[in-house]
Formats: structure tokens, C-alpha cells, sequence
């Protein structure tokens, strides 16, 4: 795998601010965000910064990786439902995999998911970790 | 549908994209009388990110004598290839030409797990999900447990699927998985995701079927027993599994079964025999719900019962399924047609039903994203 400055660029909202897209007929949220409106297919949207702390709604717990990804392993990955009802499909860090549960409250966090080398571009992006109800 | 010719789903080291091209086509050609394609669409989903290999078409040609036929790749990643027979059945009913071959191809035991695991999770929206490491079993091993939690299904309810898989795959000489096993087979193998086991996942293999299509005006001169493409249904979901409103609502099988019904003017209970894409337990489930087979929530319970086995109807996936056949991802959706084929003729070599007249073969890319279903006649 290969990544370029340019592409880790231009998607700094979603993966540095957890913006999504707002659609500007039926209002709806979601995220990622997306040049049309998954629900209504309006293509007029716009960007939205989206709630930090939801629950898991489910997870699994990853132990066969991509490669790249090894020293990552076990990855926990989880779809969470931020406190506007908006879902987001993320990775959580800081937790042991059997501490996890459905209905975990959990808050995002910008964290390291890839790198290419010692020195080449570092991706950053949203994971999410356990937090206190 | 003039005719089929397939290769076992294996581990074929000794053999590239070419040599197992080859191997289908000339089954194909025991079953024709004769075979002059105007065309070629392959079916393919990793040639790009794991050989450096496009121009499919032209790499097929080659190998089977036929150089100078146009064509294509089609792509939906692991439902590349019930979209390319889809492709080649618009080509012939067009009228563009008589007779299209369709050759599901792919090659994947070559690389490591974790390089096959890096090319399928290309299957998910690579900048939402696949960045952050998630693996296409991951993804689906999450929609495995939201459906054990929403409708209290046990993890050992869902192992009897695999179980009753091998079961058929051990009598299909096509088969990639040949043995049987047993509920605590699964219950002990190795966790790939978590509740996703091994033995609860199609094998990494690779493979190669092709099947020939003609128009009405000339496949009698190919075949005496022709099988008539009755109904076709595409469906799609969003790219990433966020923005869904129900994971457990599989829209894009809903949608294709639907439009593929309609076309045959045929009902889910007419149907006698089914190939269904089980790359993951999870994945019959949903795909047995999504087709109309039964309610949502009821599958896991049906299959409990013992329900879609061989004789009932419909009977599921006596191939074997992707969980024992195998899943060489983008010729899979292939090999489901020309066993339908087979069935209805009545020649499948593995366990069959007797006097099957409507049948209807599955296929998915991604979690299920891009599905087709093709419903098959007598």
C-alpha cells in the first residue's frame, strides 16, 4: 500500500475533526461525509462537525490483519453511535478487547493508523476510546 | 445458458491466470457442441492489486485460442462474477452478439493472508474503514454479532451452517474443502475476528468456471439442453457500513431479488434449488432473509431445523457453498450459475434434486454492497 500527502490532505475533516455531511433538503446527518445525501440522494450538502462521545453498537475483535497493520493487532473494531444518532465505523484504542461490550459509552480521540515507513507520510485518524459515563 | 466447464477450487500453485482459464474452457467444450464467442467477459476482482494484471480479456483470449475477440473485466469485488454473466446475458439479449463466453477468474493462494486480507478489505470504503486496518472479516464479524444480540441466536447455532456445508462439499469432486466436520470443529478453530472463526469463513483458493451464452436463434445448434437466463436483479448499498440504516436490513439482496422474481415472474417459494454467497456464516444468514426465504431474525432458527437441506425447497447451496466449494472472490458468482445449471439439468456431480425446474444463484461483493441474483429454467 501506498499513500500520498495529497490524499491523507483533503480528508483532514473526517479523519482529524469527525466532520460529516448535513443534507440541506431532508436535514439528515451522517457520516463519512459524502458529495450526496446517502438517504435522500440530494447532491446540495454541506460539512458538519459531529458529537465526540457515543456507544458501541457492535464490534469485533480483529486478530488476522491486513498487512501493514500487525503491530496493531488486535485491532477492535467498532461501529459506534455518536449522541446525535449518527454512526461512525472506527477502530478503539485503550481498551482490552474483554472489556468491551454493546452499549459501551465511548469518546473520540485522534490517534496514528498507519504508517508507511520511518519516513514517510504518517495517517492520522479518529479512534475512539472507553470514557465514563 | 449453452453450457458450463469449471476446475476444482484449490490451491493451484502449479498454475497461473492462463492454465486455469484453459482448464475451464476445455470442460466448457465437452459440453457444447460447438463454441464461437463473439466476446469475452471475465469475471475478476484481485488481478489488479495482487498480479499487476489488467487486460483480462485479452489474457483469457489467448490462453483458449481465441485471440482476437474482444471484451472486459467486470469488477464488484467478490460479486465480480454474478455481474459479468449479467454483462454477457445484456450482450447476447441486446442482440449485439450470439454467443458470449463468461470466465470467472481469480488467483489468491499465491500471497500471504495478510497480503489477500489487504486486497479483499478494498472491498469496504478504503478511506473510512480499510485505512484504519479493519478487515473485510472484521467488518462482517461485527454484523454477526448485532444479529446474535438482536435476535438471542447462540454462538453454536450458527456453526450447524458449516458443518451441513462440508457435509455437501465433501461430495462435490469440485469442492476446494472435502472433509467433514463437526460443531466443536468450529467452536475450537482459530479466531480470524472475533466471533468470526475460521471454520465459520470460505477458504483462500483459486479458481476458474466459464459458461457459454447464446440467443434463442442459435443454441440449438450448441446444445440439446439449454438452460433459460429467466430473471436478473442488481442491487447496491452504501459503499461504507456507517451510513446504513439497519445492518441487519441487507437492501442490496432485497432489491436484486426483487427485480430477478419479477423478470422470471417467480416466487421465493417456487424456487427449487439455490446457490447463495455464504462467505461468512453471517453471510447465508442474511442472504436466506434478504431472498425472501425467510423472515428476518428466522434464518438461523430454520436452519436449526434443518430446514433448506438437500429436498427441501429450495435446497441451498448443495455445492457446498462458498464455505466448502470455495470463493476464488470474483469467479465465484461462476462456478453459483453453472452449478445451478448442472442442478436443473441434472447432472451436478455432487448430492442433487431430482426434477429441479426454477433455480436461482446469489452472489455478493463487499459486505453485502453490490449483489446480483439470476434466476434459472429448464
Amino acid at each position: 500500500m501506498r499513500m500520498s500527502p495529497a490524499r491523507v490532505w483533503r480528508e483532514k475533516g473526517a479523519r482529524y475533526r469527525l466532520e460529516g455531511g448535513k443534507c440541506k433538503k431532508c436535514y439528515k446527518v451522517f457520516y463519512p461525509p459524502k458529495t450526496a445525501c446517502p438517504y435522500c440522494g440530494n447532491l446540495d450538502v454541506e460539512k458538519v462537525e459531529l458529537p465526540k462521545r457515543g456507544k458501541v453498537l457492535s464490534f469485533a475483535i480483529e486478530h488476522s490483519v491486513p498487512e501493514g497493520y500487525r503491530h496493531q493487532a488486535p485491532i477492535i473494531v467498532a461501529l459506534i453511535e455518536l449522541e446525535n444518532g449518527v454512526k461512525v465505523l472506527s477502530t478503539l484504542t485503550d481498551v482490552k478487547p474483554e472489556e468491551v461490550y454493546i452499549g459501551m459509552p465511548v469518546e473520540a480521540t485522534l490517534r496514528r493508523i498507519w504508517e508507511e515507513s520511518d519516513e514517510g507520510v504518517i495517517v492520522y485518524g479518529i479512534k475512539f476510546v472507553p470514557v465514563e459515563q | 445458458m449453452a453450457g458450463v466447464g469449471m476446475t476444482k477450487v484449490d490451491r493451484h500453485y502449479d498454475k497461473g491466470f492462463q492454465e486455469l482459464a484453459h482448464m475451464a474452457v476445455k470442460n466448457l467444450l465437452n459440453d457444447v457442441k460447438e463454441c464461437s464467442p463473439k466476446a469475452i467477459v471475465v469475471g475478476n476482482m484481485l488481478s489488479s492489486s495482487l498480479y499487476q494484471q489488467d487486460s483480462l480479456a485479452a489474457l483469457v483470449a489467448d490462453a483458449i485460442g481465441l485471440r482476437g475477440k474482444g471484451g472486459f473485466k467486470v469488477e464488484a469485488a467478490c460479486g465480480s462474477g454474478g455481474y459479468a454473466v449479467a454483462t454477457g446475458y445484456a450482450l447476447v439479449a441486446s442482440g449485439l452478439y450470439d454467443q458470449i463466453l463468461v470466465v470467472g477468474l481469480e488467483k489468491m493462494a499465491d500471497y500471504p493472508t495478510s497480503s489477500v486480507t489487504l486486497a479483499l478489505a478494498q472491498a469496504a470504503d478504503f478511506e473510512h474503514e480499510a485505512i484504519y486496518g479493519a478487515s473485510f472479516v472484521a467488518l462482517n464479524a461485527l454484523v454477526m454479532r448485532l444479529y446474535m444480540h438482536r435476535y438471542e441466536a447462540k454462538r453454536e447455532d450458527l456453526a450447524l451452517w458449516p458443518v451441513r456445508m462440508h457435509e455437501y462439499g465433501s461430495k462435490n469432486p469440485y469442492a476446494q474443502l472435502r472433509n467433514r466436520i463437526t460443531v466443536e470443529d468450529v467452536l475450537r478453530s482459530a479466531v480470524v475476528a472475533d466471533p468470526i472463526r475460521l471454520l465459520d469463513s470460505a477458504p483462500v483458493g483459486d479458481g476458474a468456471a466459464a459458461i457459454l451464452l447464446a440467443s434463442e436463434d442459435v443454441i440449438r445448434k450448441i446444445t440439446d439442453t439449454p438452460i433459460q437466463v429467466a430473471g436478473i436483479g442488481l442491487g447496491g448499498d452504501s459503499l461504507d457500513l456507517s451510513s446504513r440504516e439497519d445492518l441487519l436490513k441487507p437492501t442490496s439482496i432485497l432489491t436484486a431479488s426483487e427485480k430477478a422474481y419479477k423478470m422470471a415472474n417467480a416466487e421465493p417459494r417456487q424456487i427449487d434449488i439455490a446457490e447463495i454467497h455464504d462467505a461468512f456464516t453471517i453471510t447465508a444468514l442474511l442472504s436466506i432473509e434478504g431472498m425472501g426465504f425467510a423472515n428476518f431474525g428466522e434464518a438461523w432458527k430454520l436452519v436449526r431445523e434443518g430446514r433448506f437441506a438437500a429436498g427441501d425447497r429450495p435446497s441451498i447451496n448443495l455445492s457446498g457453498g462458498l464455505k466448502a466449494r470455495g470463493h476464488p472472490v470474483g469467479a465465484t458468482g461462476v462456478y453459483q450459475v453453472a452449478e445451478v445449471a448442472m442442478q436443473l439439468r441434472g447432472d451436478f456431480p455432487g448430492v442433487k434434486v431430482s426434477k429441479a425446474e426454477i433455480g436461482v444463484a446469489m452472489n455478493t461483493g463487499g459486505v453485502v454492497t453490490l449483489t446480483s441474483v439470476i434466476v434459472l429454467r429448464r
